[in-house]
């Protein structure tokens, strides 16, 4: 099936069988690799991306049935530019360890805050819970959620998730 | 996963013109469906894609006389709306303790009521035995790990336990299913006929016919959904299925039950609604003895298999936990 995937702002043409999901198309054929395959199987959230601003796992989409907007870990900050507040809190507060985890943390992070479930350390436990690190970085991860919270409150970011 | 076809359908008649003709499987959220079909537990030749249909059976809509969920609606959805909030909070109490945020941000109600097993015999192909999967098998949970698995409506042919949290709140209030057949005539059904006990026929779980489609639930107002809630144990705190569960929701007059409502999960074959328990409680006094009584009628009828047989003391107080909570809610007049 001929479909266009825009991700993080471009469009991308490819040709897919059915089967394939968004985080083989993301990883094998556009080359974005940031995203992350752990269980593939909806257990683990490591494959986290946004799209149209709300969290999935991209294990679970067929990548020929997907018509949002697609934001990976690497559209969230330009080239050279500053990181978004999320990545910076994930580096301040040592918010990883072996970091496979990280990318669909981040992703989950920001859509947690959008959400309005960042309000205190216990609520970002329960709304972060769908993201395992196998590192248990936990703490330090709830950390950086609570520290960027108010900081993307203040900093539009570039991602769609200001639309939800 | 094995190669399939994949149709879009753009109204309801399409869709279930590919369900029946390419005898298509539904494709809704699909974290059940490609789940199970990258497991190769189901090998469907035709997905039909769904989602396009969300103008016309993706809203939630609140009367005096109840209230209506899309099936299309998404767990996510109905979690956060306000008449939810408001007057069923047994309904979101159900969805935001079920799954993660991504998972409900994907899964739809229609979906989400019909989610299979975790039954581990089921999922792993590898086991020869399992009838649901191969009728006629066998059942390697029966003498196997069964830990998990249900003790109510459970049959010698088959332990699995239904694992959603959803759908406990659906049967115990009294719910319709609306459904949509192939030659587009509709038609409503209590939910609690929605599903089929094990029996000797575990593969059939549903009275749903070929190509029909769910298109809404309709929950009926009562003086008992806002004094309601769900509360669900399990191994983690978090992103668990429930070992037990209990949906409870009660209309007390000077704390006397006029009316409950119990549903169970975790603990049965289906989606559970708990009659014996409901009657036990009705004109008495809702007090911690009542509330062990009720607990009692509910899991009367209980048959364990050796790993799941603390489920009906873990079932009961659940129960009792959640009765006299409810009991003691501050409700809205």
């Amino acid at each position: 099936m001929d479909i266009v995937l825009t991700i993080n702002g471009r469009p991308h043409h490819l040709s897919v069988e059915p089967r394939v999901v968004l985080l083989d198309a993301l990883r094998d054929r556009i080359g974005l690799t940031g995203t992350k395959k752990g269980c593939d199987q909806g257990q683990c959230g490591a494959c986290t991306v946004l799209i149209d601003g709300q969290r999935v796992l991209s294990c679970f989409v067929l990548a020929a049935t997907v018509t949002g907007e697609i934001t990976t870990i690497e559209g969230l900050a330009p080239e050279g530019g500053p990181l978004h507040p999320m990545q910076q809190a994930f580096i301040e507060q040592d918010a990883l360890q072996c970091g496979y985890c990280t990318p669909g943390q981040i992703l989950s992070a920001i859509a947690c805050v959008h959400e309005g479930h960042a309000g205190s350390a216990e609520e970002v436990r329960e709304y972060m819970s769908g993201n395992l690190c196998r590192c248990a970085a936990y703490p330090n991860i709830v950390q950086a959620v609570l520290q960027a919270a108010p900081q993307m409150d203040a900093t539009a970011g570039p991602t769609s998730a200001e639309t939800v | 996963m094995r190669p399939f076809a994949l149709e879009m359908a753009d109204t309801p008649a399409a869709a279930t013109n590919y369900a029946t003709q390419s005898a298509g499987t539904y494709l809704a959220g699909g974290t059940v469906l490609l789940d199970l079909m990258k497991l190769d537990v189901i090998e469907p030749q035709t997905l039909v894609d769904i989602n396009a249909l969300a103008d016309t059976y993706g809203a939630i809509e609140a009367d005096d006389d109840g209230i209506t969920l899309g099936a299309l609606v998404r767990m996510a959805e109905a979690e956060r709306h306000p008449a939810i909030r408001r007057d069923y909070p047994v309904i979101r109490d159900a969805l935001w303790q079920a799954a993660s945020p991504q998972l409900r941000n994907m899964a739809s109600l229609g979906g989400n009521v019909l989610q299979r097993t975790r039954c581990s015999y089921f999922r792993d192909v590898s086991w020869p035995e399992c009838n649901k999967r191969a009728p006629g098998s066998g059942c390697a949970a029966i003498g196997g790990n069964n830990r998990r698995l249900a003790v109510l409506g459970v049959s010698d042919h088959c332990i699995a336990s239904y694992p959603g949290d959803f759908a406990n709140a659906l049967v115990a209030l009294g719910a319709e299913v609306g459904l949509r057949s192939a030659d587009g005539s509709e038609r409503r059904v209590p939910f609690e006929d929605l599903h089929r006990l094990p029996g000797d026929t575990p593969e059939m779980e549903t009275n749903l016919v070929p190509g029909e489609l769910i298109t809404a639930f309709h929950v009926p107002a009562g003086p008992w959904t806002r004094r309601s809630l769900y509360r669900k144990v399990r191994d983690r705190t978090s992103y668990d299925f429930a070992l037990a569960s209990a949906v409870v929701a009660l209309h007390l007059e000077d704390g006397v039950v006029a009316a409950a409502r119990i549903g169970l999960g975790g603990v049965a074959a289906t989606p559970w609604r708990a009659h014996e328990a409901e009657a036990a409680l009705t004109g008495r006094p809702l007090d911690e003895a009542a509330a062990e009584h009720a607990a009692e009628a509910a899991f009367a009828g209980a048959v364990t298999h050796g790993g799941n047989d603390f489920k009906p003391e873990l079932g009961r107080r659940t129960l009792v936990r959640a009765l006299l909570e409810a009991a003691a809610m501050e409700v809205l007049p």
